[in-house]
Parts: structure tokens; C-alpha cells; sequence
């Protein structure tokens, strides 16, 4: 029997960055809010204490932070002709769990995405000519400009470290020259660069190419956001991705946001209540609340005005086709949207191998890089190369940690007493320089349910059909090379060049930044939500996260998901709630 | 009905003209200014049980057994319903309740009795404004003969005297409100004036740093040789105001004086308070003798691979965020029992309207031995310009014993 709960304003469903960007403009604006959240309470001195929060085996290995496959997975195959088989081991990527989502056990690469990359269909058509068949990009339906004070908001939220290549249309020397004009500078001056973002930034400048630091939400120095919320110098102990930070020096849900909210009247938690649908009203306009289950395994039913689906993209559109909302995407006939343009990134590498000098690895962080964006989006003319889209050219010095980290140079045996020496020889002087590619939707890639796995509650699990596509290979093939050619002038002994070859294999990990499966856009029959993130389907209903994007830029999402959902609740706040409907005519 | 247009009809009528011309309602409004300053609704809520503020319950360890606080809302049976302004004047003036008993002395009217009675009359205003609450009351565990509350007086006899404040004419209006409010409601000496054995504040002791219930309140003597000799006024304003400073944050029992009652104070008066505690100098301390060099080391080597990463190598922290340790008052006390305390048990920075960011030091029980934390807080004391000692690995096991016990 499920119990009815009393009625509240809004229901977030899951409570990781945007759930607490929601949350926090919602009850600023007088709101009654209540988040619910699949996983735990996390914060800072009990959960990932400093001294504590580098343990390498419980975080990463034994997947601390993650989602527990256990409990949900997703199935998957390269292509439909084959039969999906459910992930046991997470790998390509992370799913996250527990209060903060993946917002706590991201690296802090905070990029904005380029104007061009919001209207990547009217844009590449007007200069290219039509797309591929086969090629489902789409525009956003809402620009750059639209979004450039929410990207502010987010940078000086997470006191971001850059410096800014473009403000309000002058060029800055040392910037990105190629990013769309800000409105205002970083917050905080780039972070302490390294001996091998010196050579990647010397290397870089001898061809031509404009190197800048990585837009970082580690902190280069101590910090106060404009909620008050303190951040502390980052100490460069390489313990980001995949680990909570135990020093306030990373910008997350809890160390931003939602010690602010906790204390707001007019907001709830609930952890470890995890979301089983998204109920509708009779006649189909509207949601009327979410269906949840505790830890005993008694049910609810939360009423609410609004609802908002803040989980992870992948839970998103599962959580969309479980509850029937919307029609499902037919990859047969390109009708449907619900699971549309799942995407992904395209990566690839090149290693560099000193003999005398010691890059020192270990002193990292989860932002602490140099990058170019010659090679990103349209920031180069792609005639007659037969794929749009790039992606940035970067060199990190994060992730060197033990367990994980073995770079050793090709030829070399992958185990045993000649491995070992390699990996001691090599431990210390090694840097890498890696292509982060963007993933161009098309008609093959998607979600749906899955016809024969479920979760623990008898609930069909996600299935995932992708597959690298010929856009893909062409930009890899385009960008690999440059990356090659800047590692060469980097002054090493030997350089590997890691290629993106073969089909996509869901095994060894790459990002977490899987995109779509509910993209905005401009037209119902084409997209999941309006420009406002807001559904088509159900007026009170938003979505929000990377799901929205309808094809992924050469980027890390983070700072565009922040920015979108900062968009969409203004729309909520300033236009949903006094006119509640559909806030653009289909 | 709301108490509060009760009151406000009454105190029109009242038989004992209020002594001067102003409206209740601002008498109400400078009530709730003193009862803040005073920090009453600290003690007289059971906040470990999330209890109804002014309601009382909360159970105050003192070295002499354990009281607990009493339901200050205008419940007619359990609360202060029936009491006369007069009676109230009484229980802040001279600690004598309603049916003229003697008051524990937890309770702090040696400080209160500062307070003239047009204060205490706006306090009692303010309190008689709250929504009434019947609470049962928790009988006080104490033993005989204290459980007889004629033995109060024979305590007060010793060491209570009923005073009025007196300004000093010499002195600066800043600094004579600032001496007010320290001495008077803001009772600070509560803390951070020594003890002697029967509870009472010992004047040669004055502000320069009590134990209760096991925490160090450090000296606050802001002039020469004064624990904060080093803090500037601003400092001191900032600590009370937005719960950061350039040398600490306020923890734990003092976190509780900032977020309940300080950061809502005007800040004229902080600045007066700041004024007066700069005018308090100290004696030099005499410098203890040079720890050994292998117990420096290891503490060296503790303090590197635990402490760097927020405190920084050489300790001197990340001012407003992590505090510089080369010059904590908590740290180099004569008593160390803060310093341990925070060590095993973690410490959490008041978050405060200004600033709601909650840093944390996590807790080193799990991970160090006595002897470990000994040795960490022996190289820290003794460090840069100051020998303020040895630590032993018994005091820290002495504490970790009272914490398990207690938490």
C-alpha cells in the first residue's frame, strides 16, 4: 500500500549539482522543496576526510562514491543487431550515488561550451552545408548569449581558477581566444602549473597554438562564493576524480551550496529514497508527484506542484520511459524522443617519457592543466574533412595515483619483474597529452528499456546501444595527430600515442560524461524538453542535466548542465509560477 | 492567544510604572536584545534534543553534578507564568527564585547582577512575549548537601556579591559599554575566568582562561602578554560577528555563543567589547623547558603527513579558513585540554548567518595513539617563539577515556 505524503511545491528527484542549484533558487524564492535521494548523506569531515579520502582501494577500486551495479545497472551493446548484457563492473563510466551525485567525485574541469556548439545543426549547415544522413544533431534552442550569466553565476558559485580569453569581446592574451565572450573574469587567478604544462604550453606555442589553463574548480587560493560558503587553497594531491575532497579545495554540492540549504526552513531531504516513477494526471498534462521507496521498502507517493528530474542522465530518461511519459525513440523509423541522441566522448592520447626529468605525477590535480582549443568545435575549418565537431588538446597532471597509474613505454610486458622496473623507472616521468573529443549524435546511438534484465524491483534496467560513429573515427584520426605532434615538442625520450581505435568498448574507463536521452531542442517531435528544460509533455514537469544536451561538445558538461539548470529554474521562478503551462507553443 | 498582546495590554495598566517613558513593545524589543546578548536560550533549551527554545531541560555538567535548566516561557505551572517582574529582578539580581529559593549558581546572576532593574524588566518583558510551554522538569542530580539549595547561600556568602555596574569616568564610552557587556550579560568570565574548587570565579584569574567540562576556554586578555595580545580589534569583531577571524573560528561550546547570541549583537557593542579586552594586559608567562628532540621530530613528521594539508607546513594556516597554529591561544594554554580535545574529536566552524560554510577538522582518534598525539601537540607547542611545554601521552589518554565516556 503506498502511503500518501503531504503536498510540497517542488519534488527533486536525485540531489547531486543540479538538485542542489534547484534547490537553492527555488527556496530563495519562498518555495516548500524537498529533494529525494537513491543514496546516502555525504559531507566533508565524516565521509571523505582529509588524510581519509585518499584511499585509493575503498573509493576508486571498490567504487565508494559510485552507483552499486548491485542495485541498478545498465545493459549494453555496440549496435542492435547485437543482444545487450548488463554491466556488472562499472568501467567507461561512473554513475554516481549518494547526497552531491557524481558532483563529488568529479575532476573540476569547468569548461563553457562555445557558442557554435549550442546551434550545431543551423550553424554547420550554413557553413558546410546539409548533415550526413544518419546524423541527428540538433540546435538547443537556446544560445550562448542566453545562457553567458548563468555560466557566471556557476564560475563564481564554484570560484572557479581561469583566466578569461574573451571578456566582453576583447581577446585576452593567455586565455582561450576562441571561447564566446564573458561577461566577467574568472574568480580566481590558474592554478600553479607544472613542469609538464611548461613544456606542453612551450611545445603548443611553437606551433602556433594558444595554450591556456584549464578552467579549474580546485582552488588555486582561498575562496568565499557568493553564498558565503568557504573554499580552501587545493594542496595538489591528485585525489580528485573519483574521490571526495577532504580540504574544501573542490568545488561540489557540499562545499558550495547546500550547507546553505540545509539550513533553509523550506527545504527537505530525504536520502536513500530512491525514485520508482513520475506519476501523471488523468488526463495526461501533468505530473502529479513521484512515486519512492525507502529503505524498508514501504512506498510513497510525494505530491507536488512541480517536478523536477535531477538525477544522472542515464536514470533520467530510464526514469522518463518507466513512467511512460513521452514516446519512446525508434531508432526503425527516427520517430520518438524519449532516449533520442545518447552521447558520448571520443578520446584519445599520446604519453611522453623523460629520461632525466621528473614531471612528478603525483603532485596533481583534478583541473590542473593547460589546453588548446584551436582544434575544438568549429574553431577550425572542417571543408572537405568529412566530420564536424573537435575537441580541446590538453595537458593534466591529475590521476597519478598508485593503484591506478603504471605508464609504461610500449613494448614493455603488462605484468611481471620487467613491468615492475619499467613502472619504477617511469612512475616519475611521465606526462600525457590527451584529445577530448566531442560525440555528434546519430540515429544508431540510444536508450531504451531493456526487454529481459531488471533492478531489484522487477523494474526493466536501461539498455544502451552506442557505438563510435564515422564522425567519431574521422575527427580521432583528425585530432590524434596533433596531439602526437605537441607531445613530440615536449622533449621527452620516447612518446606512445594511444589512438581511438576499434568499436567503443564499455570496459576501461574514459569520462563520465554520457549526454542525451532527453534533449531540449526546438521542436516536440525532435526533442524531450523546450528551451526552458521544461517537457513537452507535462507542463510541470522539468528535467535537467546533461540528458538535455542533443549532441556532446569537445567538453566536460559540467559547467553547461550548471548553467541550463540555473536557466530553467529562473524560467520556473520568474515565468512558470505566474502563468503555469507550457512556456513555449509547441 | 499569542502572550504577547497580553502583556503588552497589562504592562499599560502595571501598578509599577516601567522607569522610563517608552512603549512595551520596545521594552519587549530591548528584553530580547539582552536575553540574546546573555545567551540565555543556550542553556535554557535542550538542544541535544532538539527542544523548544527558552523551554529549558538542558542538563549542565558541572564539577559538582548535574543541573538542569529551567523553562523560561510564561507557563503558568512550569515556567515563569506566574512570576513578578519583581521576582525576576530577584533571580538576575541576587539568584533567589519565586518561593525565595537560592539559585545554583550555573545559572549566572554573579554576572547578571550587573544588570539594572529597567534591563531585567525588558528581559522578563521580552520572555513573557514567548508562546507558553509546559514542560515536566528534570530533578537536578547532585549530591548532598548540594542537592540542599540552603547550601547555596552559604556559597554565596563566600563569593556572591549583589552590584550594580559602575562606569568609569576615565574611561572611553566604548569602553565602559564593552566592560558592560563582558562582565554583565554577556558573562564571558563564565568561561574564561579560572575557578576555584567550589565553582566561583577567582578575580586574579580574570579572563585569562577556564576548563569547564573539559574544554580550555583560553585567555582573552587582548593587550600585552594577553592571549589575543596578537588579535586586532577588528579580530575580535569579526570572530563575534561572522564566526571567522584571521586567527580562529568559534567551535564547538564558544561556536554555540556565536551562532545563538553574538553574531545577532550590534556591532557598536562587539567593537565595545573588542575595545575593552584590548585594555587587558597580562604577565609574561615564564617559558617551560625545551622538549626532547626526539619527541619534536616525531611530532615533526605527525604534523607533515596529518596537519599540512589544511594547516600548512609551517603552520601558519590559511587565515579566516584553517587557523594558524604557530599562534593559537587554544594551542599553546597552559592547559592543553582543548588542543587534545580537538585533536581526537574533530572540531566543526560555527557556520553563522554571514558565513554558513561548515569546516571541519576531522576527528584523529581512529588513527593516532595517545603517545602519537602527545608528541604532534608537544612539536606544536614548542615551535616558532613560544615553549609552552610538554604534552604527555596521559593527558591524552586521560581525555580519550572522558570522551568515550561521555560521546
Amino acid at each position: 500500500m503506498t502511503k500518501q505524503l503531504p503536498k510540497v511545491d517542488v519534488v527533486l528527484v536525485g540531489f547531486g549539482w543540479t538538485g542542489a542549484i534547484y534547490a537553492e533558487k527555488l527556496t530563495a524564492a519562498g518555495m516548500e522543496v524537498l529533494a529525494l535521494e537513491r543514496g546516502p548523506w555525504r559531507d566533508t569531515p565524516t565521509d571523505f576526510a582529509t588524510t581519509f579520502a585518499q584511499d585509493e582501494l575503498r573509493y576508486y577500486w571498490r567504487h565508494g562514491m559510485f552507483q552499486e551495479a548491485s542495485q541498478s545497472t545498465v545493459t549494453f551493446r555496440n549496435n542492435g543487431a547485437q543482444t545487450a548484457l548488463p554491466m556488472r563492473h562499472w568501467g567507461s563510466f561512473l554513475p554516481g550515488n549518494g547526497v552531491g551525485g557524481s558532483g563529488v567525485h568529479w575532476n573540476g574541469q569547468t569548461y563553457r561550451f562555445l557558442p557554435s556548439d549550442f546551434v550545431a545543426k543551423s550553424h554547420n549547415e550554413e557553413r558546410y552545408g546539409p548533415l550526413p544522413e544518419g546524423m541527428t544533431v540538433q540546435d538547443y534552442g537556446v544560445t550562448y548569449d542566453e545562457l553567458e550569466p548563468h555560466f557566471d553565476y556557476f564560475e563564481k558559485i564554484c570560484g572557479i581558477s581561469g583566466t578569461a580569453g574573451n571578456l566582453r569581446g576583447d581577446i585576452r592574451e593567455g586565455g582561450n581566444p576562441f571561447e564566446g565572450p564573458r561577461s566577467d573574469d574568472y574568480p580566481n587567478p590558474p592554478m600553479q602549473m607544472t613542469f609538464s604544462q611548461d613544456r606542453f604550453e612551450a611545445s603548443a606555442r611553437d606551433m602556433g597554438l594558444n595554450p591556456f589553463p584549464v578552467p579549474s574548480a580546485n582552488m588555486s587560493r582561498a575562496y568565499v562564493n557568493p553564498l558565503g560558503m568557504q573554499l580552501a587553497p587545493c594542496t595538489y594531491c591528485g585525489f580528485c576524480e573519483k574521490h571526495g575532497c577532504g580540504n574544501y579545495s573542490k568545488s561540489s554540492p557540499q562545499t558550495t551550496i547546500i550547507p546553505v540549504l540545509m539550513k533553509r526552513e523550506n527545504f527537505t531531504l530525504r536520502t536513500d529514497s530512491e525514485v520508482l516513477s513520475v506519476e501523471k494526471s488523468p488526463d495526461d498534462t501533468r505530473t502529479t508527484g513521484v512515486t519512492y521507496v525507502d529503505t524498508s521498502g514501504e512506498e510513497f507517493f510525494q505530491p507536488a506542484e512541480v517536478v523536477v528530474l535531477c538525477a544522472y542522465p542515464l536514470e533520467n530518461a530510464r526514469l522518463m520511459l518507466l513512467s511512460d511519459i513521452g514516446t519512446p525513440y525508434d531508432p526503425q523509423t527516427g520517430e520518438g524522443v524519449v532516449g533520442k541522441n545518447y552521447c558520448y566522448q571520443v578520446m584519445s592520447g599520446a604519453t611522453v617519457f623523460y629520461d632525466e626529468e621528473y614531471t612528478n605525477g603525483f603532485v596533481g590535480a583534478g583541473a590542473l592543466g593547460m589546453a588548446v582549443d584551436e582544434y575544438n568545435g568549429d574553431n577550425f575549418d572542417h571543408s572537405g574533412l568529412g566530420f564536424i565537431g573537435g575537441g580541446y588538446i590538453a595537458c593534466y597532471t591529475t590521476n597519478a595515483r598508485p593503484i591506478e597509474s603504471h605508464p609504461v613505454p610500449e613494448g614493455v610486458p603488462g605484468w611481471g619483474s620487467e613491468w615492475k622496473q619499467s613502472v619504477r623507472a617511469n612512475f616519475l616521468k611521465t606526462t600525457n597529452v590527451g584529445v577530448h573529443g566531442a560525440s555528434m549524435a546519430h540515429r544508431s546511438n540510444y536508450l531504451d528499456l531493456d526487454p529481459t534484465y531488471t533492478d531489484r524491483h522487477g523494474r526493466p534496467l536501461l539498455r544502451m546501444t552506442y557505438d563510435f560513429t564515422l564522425n567519431d573515427r574521422r575527427l580521432t584520426a583528425h585530432l590524434t595527430p596533433v596531439a602526437e605532434e605537441i607531445a613530440r615538442g615536449m622533449g621527452g625520450r620516447e612518446v606512445n600515442v594511444a589512438e581511438r581505435k576499434g568499436s567503443y568498448d564499455s570496459m576501461p574507463y574514459q569520462t563520465t560524461h554520457n549526454t542525451g536521452g532527453t534533449i531540449m531542442g526546438t521542436d516536440p517531435q525532435m526533442s524531450v524538453c523546450n528551451r526552458y528544460c521544461q517537457s513537452w509533455d507535462l507542463h510541470n514537469l522539468f528535467v535537467a542535466g546533461a540528458g538535455l544536451f542533443p549532441q556532446n561538445a569537445g567538453y566536460n558538461p559540467t559547467g553547461t548542465v550548471a548553467a541550463l539548470a540555473y536557466w530553467s529554474v529562473a524560467a520556473i521562478i520568474d515565468q512558470y509560477m505566474a502563468d503555469p503551462g507550457p512556456l513555449v507553443q509547441a | 492567544m499569542k502572550r504577547l498582546a497580553l502583556i503588552t495590554a497589562l504592562c499599560g495598566a502595571s501598578l509599577v510604572p516601567a522607569e522610563a517613558q517608552e512603549l512595551a513593545s520596545s521594552e519587549v524589543e530591548r528584553g530580547r536584545y539582552l536575553t540574546q546578548a546573555g545567551d540565555c536560550k543556550a542553556c535554557h533549551t535542550d538542544i541535544d534534543n532538539d527542544g523548544i527554545p527558552f523551554a529549558g531541560g538542558r542538563a549542565l555538567k558541572t564539577p559538582f553534578g548535574t543541573i538542569y535548566s529551567a523553562n523560561l516561557t510564561p507557563d503558568d505551572e512550569t515556567g515563569l507564568g506566574r512570576w513578578s517582574r519583581e521576582d525576576f529582578y530577584n533571580a538576575l539580581n541576587e539568584g533567589i527564585d519565586d518561593e525565595g529559593r537560592h539559585l545554583y549558581p550555573a545559572m549566572p546572576y554573579p554576572y547578571f547582577t550587573l544588570m539594572t532593574r529597567q534591563q531585567t524588566d525588558a528581559i522578563f518583558a521580552y520572555l513573557q512575549s514567548l508562546e507558553p510551554v509546559h514542560v515536566e522538569e528534570e530533578e537536578n542530580d547532585l549530591p548532598f548537601p548540594l542537592n540542599i539549595r540552603m547550601s547555596v547561600s552559604g556559597w554565596k556568602l563566600l563569593f556572591f556579591e549583589d552590584e550594580e555596574f559602575v562606569t568609569d569616568p576615565d574611561r572611553s564610552e566604548a569602553w565602559n559599554r564593552g566592560r558592560f557587556l563582558v562582565d554583565g550579560p554577556l558573562h564571558c568570565g563564565g568561561c574564561h575566568t579560572g575557578k576555584n574548587i567550589l565553582g566561583a570565579s577567582k578575580d586574579d584569574e580574570y579572563l585569562r582562561g577556564g576548563t569547564l567540562e573539559n574544554w580550555f576556554a583560553p585567555n582573552i586578555r587582548g593587550g600585552e602578554n594577553g592571549g589575543i595580545a596578537h588579535w586586532s580589534e577588528d579580530d575580535i569583531f569579526e570572530f563575534l560577528k561572522y564566526g571567522r577571524a584571521k586567527h580562529t573560528a568559534p567551535m564547538q561550546r564558544m561556536g554555540e555563543v556565536v551562532s545563538i547570541s553574538t553574531q545577532f549583537l550590534e556591532g557598536k557593542d562587539l567593537r565595545s567589547v573588542a575595545t575593552y579586552l584590548k585594555t587587558l594586559d597580562d604577565t609574561a608567562r615564564a617559558s617551560e623547558e625545551a622538549p626532547e628532540t626526539a619527541r619534536m621530530e616525531a611530532g615533526e613528521g605527525l604534523y607533515f603527513d596529518n596537519c599540512a594539508a589544511c594547516h600548512v607546513a609551517d603552520a601558519s594556516g590559511v587565515p579566516y579558513f584553517f587557523a594558524p597554529l604557530s599562534t593559537s591561544n587554544k594551542l599553546h594554554a597552559k592547559d592543553p585540554s582543548t588542543a587534545i580535545r580537538v585533536i581526537l574529536g574533530g572540531a566543526r566552524a560555527q557556520p553563522t548567518e554571514t558565513i554558513p560554510s561548515m569546516l571541519a577538522m576531522p576527528p584523529f582518534a581512529w588513527k593516532l595513539t595517545d603517545a602519537q598525539i602527545a608528541d604532534l601537540l608537544t612539536y606544536l607547542r614548542n615551535t616558532g617563539d613560544r615553549q609552552s611545554g610538554a604534552v604527555s601521552a596521559e593527558a591524552v589518554a586521560e581525555m580519550r577515556e572522558y570522551l568515550a565516556e561521555e560521546y
